[in-house]
């Protein structure tokens, strides 16, 4: 068994040399995960996984993928070599979106329909707590300095911050309508929120709980009620943040340090959730309804390519 | 007997439970009174004993949408209070209204037939109140007979007939073959179906009435057959709102056409079969409180107490002219679980929303149907225009 580990690692580190990278996306009507070869732009494997997976996050030494399959009302734990399951974690129904927390211990879990918040102890596979939250929460991260767990309630409109030490909500922001995920700058010190329904998102600061700005996204062409901003990720450096606009096919870019929507990429259709590569020159994205991912070349602020992967791709989780 | 006891001390209890994280946010507390006004109504005659009668349609929506208020509200530090009025058949709506409502209550949702309306309208201050009308779909209460201290959350006749004729329209079904029932309210649906085919340069080749007689020869089989003997035409348009006919026509044409209108394939703000953009929350959600599926009316009273809880929260106030203005203002989308956010339109007080079209068992189009353009939001190109509209 050990050997076979020693054999494992080695040939990662080989792939590593050559800079491979391996992407994951749910795919919802698949009931399957797609395993992406980014570089050479090949779709590799589709391999089932469970009924109407969505929310996947990678633990952070890259060992695990974690998969919300929501029909099953369960989150799997995937081998990230193999791709088999090792185990499940009790999610609660209809499992959609979680966030890991930095240590990768805790996961915690947005329960759309019981307005709850569950939190769950990784390694012993229990529900440790409940948490109530507004009305269908479903946007949720956690602080990189693991301060703040933040839950996004689609129909009350709010964010609720949650102190991880006490595991209670300790303030909350009013947002525009229907927040949809949530994201925080590598220093901790904003949260990026974007609101489905207002067609615009809303950066706080997350000392002051306050808005910083506010934009509004405009795409030529487009009638401001496609423009629906769901995914948001920014980068290391906060140089630039990029949002994607669901059924107005774009994502946008954002210089992080001025707010300003400095360009508009035309993606695949109702584009939803965005992942960076691990060197953070490539961006990910998932297009709903075209049934394909794109992959944006950020030096050169360009789409190079849309691979084909399945039905209704989902989620996206890099592993380096 | 026993469980349902237990059922209510355990729902009395979170209440409790609520109360008490409610007084950790330490906010003072403001309350919006909301009234919601019904008459029951005698069941009317129907063709099969399939549906249940539901007696309170409207009411579940109300209680949900309150309810998911209270939730906003226990952490901004509002109240929302819903009071029901639920008038007998055979009593006065407008005494009800008088001793209980008028003076007390602003904010009115109103489940009542159109004929009753503007009637009860009248008796309000329109100053000082404001209607959510979740029961009607006349054109004419949104046009020459409006009142702007209403507003209107089902979609009108003009709405419907306009979202089937863009779908007809995009399967190229041209020639329509129109049958309406004798009620009034099957006339005014047909009005509507003209105006759309003449918006859409649809033609309609053939028109008859559908006469109930009491012939003991009439049967669907036979009946139908002979009925629909004319010339060729692509589908078949039925206007029966009650639905005293129309599900005799299906698979009983003379000639194979499909059936679309109130029967078949039908125009609707909300049906079970909807589960894109989050209605499966809401449609789970509603089923746990109600133990039934939402119906129009109670989607219509959900939007109503959820459009007056977003905009109390918005302008942290219960004062009426700020709810008001915040309703018509830009800055006002409401989430519906239809895709697009929705809006009041100011000039008659409709509510912008996207149109279902669905069959029994599936979700068939969603309207305004992709190619159907406008300036401003395509949500418009259903129903009247402001140019159009005759509401002063």
């Amino acid at each position: 068994m050990k050997k076979n580990y020693t054999a494992l690692s080695l040939s990662m580190a080989l792939i590593g040399s050559v800079q491979a990278e391996t992407v994951f996306v749910t795919l919802e009507k698949d009931n399957a995960l797609a395993v992406v070869d980014p570089i050479a732009g090949e779709l590799i494997k589709t391999v089932p996984i469970g009924q109407r997976p969505r929310g996947i996050s990678i633990s952070p030494d890259n060992k695990f993928l974690y998969i919300a399959t929501s029909d099953d009302n369960t989150i799997k734990i995937v081998d990230a070599t193999s791709l088999q399951e090792v185990g499940q974690l009790p999610s609660g129904e209809d499992p959609e979106t979680f966030a890991l927390n930095p240590a990768g211990d805790r996961l915690y879990v947005s329960n759309e329909d019981d307005s709850q918040v569950t939190v769950i102890d990784v390694a012993n596979k229990k529900a440790i707590k409940q948490i109530q939250v507004g009305v269908e929460p479903e946007g949720i991260t956690v602080s990189p300095d693991n301060r703040w767990i933040i839950s996004a309630s689609e129909t009350t409109n709010m964010v609720h911050w949650i102190d991880s030490k006490t595991m209670s909500i300790s303030e909350n922001t009013l947002v525009d309508p229907r927040p949809r995920a949530v994201a925080f700058t590598a220093d901790s010190k904003q949260l990026w929120v974007t609101s489905e329904m207002a067609g615009s998102l809303t950066v706080l600061d997350a000392d002051t709980k306050q808005i910083v700005k506010n934009i509004k996204f405009a795409v030529q062409g487009v009638t401001a009620d496609k423009i629906q901003p769901v995914g948001v990720v920014i980068d290391q450096q906060r140089t630039r943040a990029y949002v994607a606009l669901g059924p107005a096919n774009r994502v946008a870019v954002i210089n992080a340090q001025t707010f300003e929507v400095e360009k508009y990429l035309l993606v695949g259709q109702r584009v939803w959730n965005l992942a960076f590569s691990p060197d953070q020159k490539r961006l990910y994205t998932t297009n709903g309804t075209s049934n394909d991912i794109s992959i944006i070349d950020l030096e050169d602020q360009k789409v190079t390519k849309s691979i084909g992967v399945g039905l209704y791709p989902w989620g996206v989780a890099v592993k380096p | 007997m026993h469980k349902l006891t237990s059922q209510i001390i355990i729902g009395f209890l979170f209440i409790i439970h609520l109360v008490n994280t409610n007084t950790a946010d330490a906010k003072a507390k403001q309350t919006v009174s909301i009234a919601y006004l019904t008459q029951e109504q005698i069941a009317p005659p129907a063709l099969s004993n399939l549906d249940p009668v539901i007696k309170n349609k409207g009411e579940i929506g109300a209680e949900l949408g309150i309810t998911d208020d209270n939730t906003t509200g226990q952490f901004t530090g509002q109240k929302f209070e819903l009071k029901k009025f639920i008038v007998p058949v055979n009593a006065s709506v407008a005494d009800v209204f008088n001793k209980n409502i008028k003076g007390k209550f602003q904010y009115i949702l109103v489940n009542l037939p159109a004929d009753q309306l503007n009637p009860l309208a009248d008796l309000a201050d329109a100053g000082q109140t404001l209607l959510f009308d979740v029961g009607t779909r006349d054109d004419a209460l949104r046009n020459e007979q409006c009142r702007h201290h209403v507003l209107h959350l089902l979609p009108s006749r003009a709405m419907r007939a306009d979202a089937l004729a863009q779908y007809m329209m995009k399967k190229r079904w041209t020639k329509w073959f129109l049958v309406t029932g004798p009620q009034a309210e099957d006339r005014l649906f047909a009005d509507a179906l003209r105006r759309a085919a003449k918006r859409f340069g649809i033609k309609i080749v053939e028109e008859k009435t559908w006469e109930h007689t009491y012939d003991a020869r009439r049967t669907a089989q036979s009946d139908v057959a002979v009925f629909t003997q004319v010339d060729d035409y692509d589908v078949l348009v039925v206007a029966d709102e009650q639905g005293l006919f129309g599900e005799y026509l299906e698979y009983r044409t003379w000639l194979p056409r499909p059936v679309i209108g109130t029967q078949g394939l039908v125009a609707t703000s909300w049906h079970r079969t909807h589960e894109q953009w989050g209605a499966v929350q809401i449609q789970n959600r509603f089923k746990e409180l109600a133990g039934r599926w939402m119906e129009e009316q109670d989607y219509a009273a959900y939007l109503a107490a959820r459009a007056l809880g977003e905009a109390a929260t918005r302008t942290q106030s219960n004062e009426l002219e700020k709810i008001k203005t915040y309703l018509f203002s830009e800055q006002f989308a409401l989430q519906g679980y239809k895709g697009n956010p929705l809006s009041f339109r100011a000039w008659d007080g409709q509510l912008r929303q996207p149109v279902l079209l669905a069959a029994p068992r599936s979700l068939v189009a969603v309207a305004p149907i992709e190619g159907f353009l406008h300036p401003k939001t395509e949500l418009d190109t259903l129903g009247y225009d402001q140019p159009e509209s005759t509401c002063q």
